[in-house]
């Protein structure tokens, strides 16, 4: 939960507002301390937000200000700005502080309570459930997976000169690859809902009472919240 | 003393959307406590015929459970005869569903609408049932083949059902699992009715056998008889063990 907020707030922080920023990559390394998985883990875990920050790269020649520098591409001039540099580092700070607490939430909690937390927190059932499915079947996507490109290695001998054919050729094989994946996940789909038809479904989702939501749990949140909130607040407001 | 009749297939047809048919009058009929193995090769209709068993596909003809005609659209009577007819697929990758074995035992009998406590206890005694006391709270994913397996058949004895229905139940098991199932299933009070290619696992522990090729019953006697019977069993594409 107090997870979910840091987010909210980080990305809630107006772009350009460095100390504000400063702060929250302060908590979350703080928490991350704190939790004792080991700093090197999370630093490296969080490095995943990476290829992300392609999607923002844009906005340093689209965001309309003060001209930078130029980048000629030929036909084209692309003209980087202030403003979107500004914008683009800020971004970037708010998607890493944001998978860092991500990356903290998830090495400390075993995805059973998460689920479980969800349930108590009041997370609509529909959700929880296809979190579940998903949580589930991911393992047995995976291995499908991994079967299916054993048996193509296994067969693919190529002697001497690289391996297969044409990029086109090998791309074909990649697709039809991962349209039969699909196709299998749907058969399997298929099975699962039978299996719970079988066993009395009836389009209805219940599950068991979670057990409530302890006072201390409430109180650390609730603490933790007020802080995020704070500093979101500030950034806006006296910053 | 009459035995009760669990379970009665009566002509029963089915055909695919695709027009293919699968099932061409099918007629057998279980007593209570019964252990029946239904031999034959692939896409004979077996599988077919054990979604109609609680009512996932539904045919031409009859199937009655317990006294009970399995109707479409009826959803009272279908929750019942689901209560009484627990199914196992073939690959328990399908039969396990939830996050943990806790779960998915408990799948049942919460739909069957249990207070807490007794569902408490039945996912207890399944799991004991099949040998996995203490299981409760594993992932299904970290389970091993064997135990799968149990796992699956547990989520449908949480639900005490009269007739115990198994898809292929000891198709990739090795000796020592398969050996296990087979003292499980014969030792179950439920009717039982398996599908199987497995012809040393019906020799042990299922006394009657029922043949079927080409959607249609083609012998239904005890097991020593069909066993004995070489010409038929080859005609069907089976061999002795």
């Amino acid at each position: 939960m107090a997870a979910l907020g840091f987010i909210f707030a980080t990305t809630s922080v107006p772009p350009g507002k460095w100390p504000a920023f400063a702060v929250m990559v302060a908590l979350v390394w703080l928490a991350a301390a704190l939790s004792g998985v080991g700093l090197v883990r999370v630093f490296f875990r969080s490095l995943v937000a990476l290829p992300f920050i392609l999607i923002a790269l844009p906005t340093v020649f689209t965001k309309t200000g003060e001209p930078l520098f130029d980048l000629s591409l030929g036909l084209f001039t692309l003209t980087g700005t202030v403003e979107g540099l500004e914008f683009f580092a800020s971004v970037l700070i708010k998607s890493w502080a944001s998978v860092t607490a991500a990356v903290v939430l998830t090495s400390t909690t075993p995805a059973l309570q998460l689920l479980a937390a969800l349930r108590a927190l009041k997370i609509p059932q529909i959700l929880v459930v296809v979190v579940m499915l998903m949580y589930r079947y991911l393992f047995v996507l995976v291995d499908e997976a991994q079967r299916m490109l054993r048996s193509r290695a296994a067969r693919s001998a190529g002697v001497g000169r690289g391996s297969g054919g044409s990029v086109v050729w090998r791309a074909r094989a990649a697709g039809g690859m991962a349209g039969s994946l699909f196709i299998r996940t749907m058969d399997r789909t298929e099975r699962i809902y039978m299996a719970m038809l079988a066993r009395g479904y009836d389009g209805t989702i219940r599950l068991r009472e979670t057990p409530p939501v302890t006072r201390n749990a409430v109180a650390v949140t609730a603490l933790a919240l007020a802080m995020f909130a704070t500093v979101a607040v500030a950034a806006r407001v006296v910053i | 003393m009459i035995a009760e009749t669990s379970l009665e297939v009566r002509d029963l047809r089915f055909a695919y959307p695709d027009g293919r048919e699968a099932l061409r009058g099918v007629s057998f009929r279980l007593d209570a406590g019964e252990k029946v193995a239904i031999l034959g090769p692939n896409g004979a209709g077996k599988s077919t015929l054990l979604l109609h068993l609680n009512g996932l596909l539904h045919g031409r003809g009859d199937v009655s459970v317990m006294g009970e005609r399995v109707v479409e659209d009826d959803k009272k009577s279908l929750a019942r005869v689901r209560s009484m007819v627990g199914l196992v697929f073939q690959d328990p990758d399908d039969q396990l569903f939830s996050p943990t074995v806790y779960d998915d035992v408990a799948f049942g009998p919460i739909y069957m609408g249990l207070p807490e406590q007794e569902i408490d206890e039945r996912v207890e005694t399944a799991l004991g049932q099949v040998g996995l006391e203490g299981y409760g709270a594993r992932m299904p994913f970290h389970l091993s083949g064997g135990e799968k397996k149990r796992a699956a058949i547990a989520t449908v004895l949480s639900m005490q059902p009269r007739v115990l229905v198994l898809d292929e139940p000891s198709a990739g098991l090795d000796p020592r699992a398969r050996r296990g199932l087979i003292r499980l299933l014969a030792g179950l009070e439920q009717t039982v009715l398996i599908t199987t290619h497995d012809m040393h696992m019906v020799k042990e522990a299922f006394p009657r056998s029922i043949i079927m090729d080409g959607g249609q019953v083609v012998a239904d006697a005890p097991t020593a008889e069909i066993l004995a019977d070489q010409e038929l069993l080859e005609s069907h594409g089976l061999e002795l063990p």
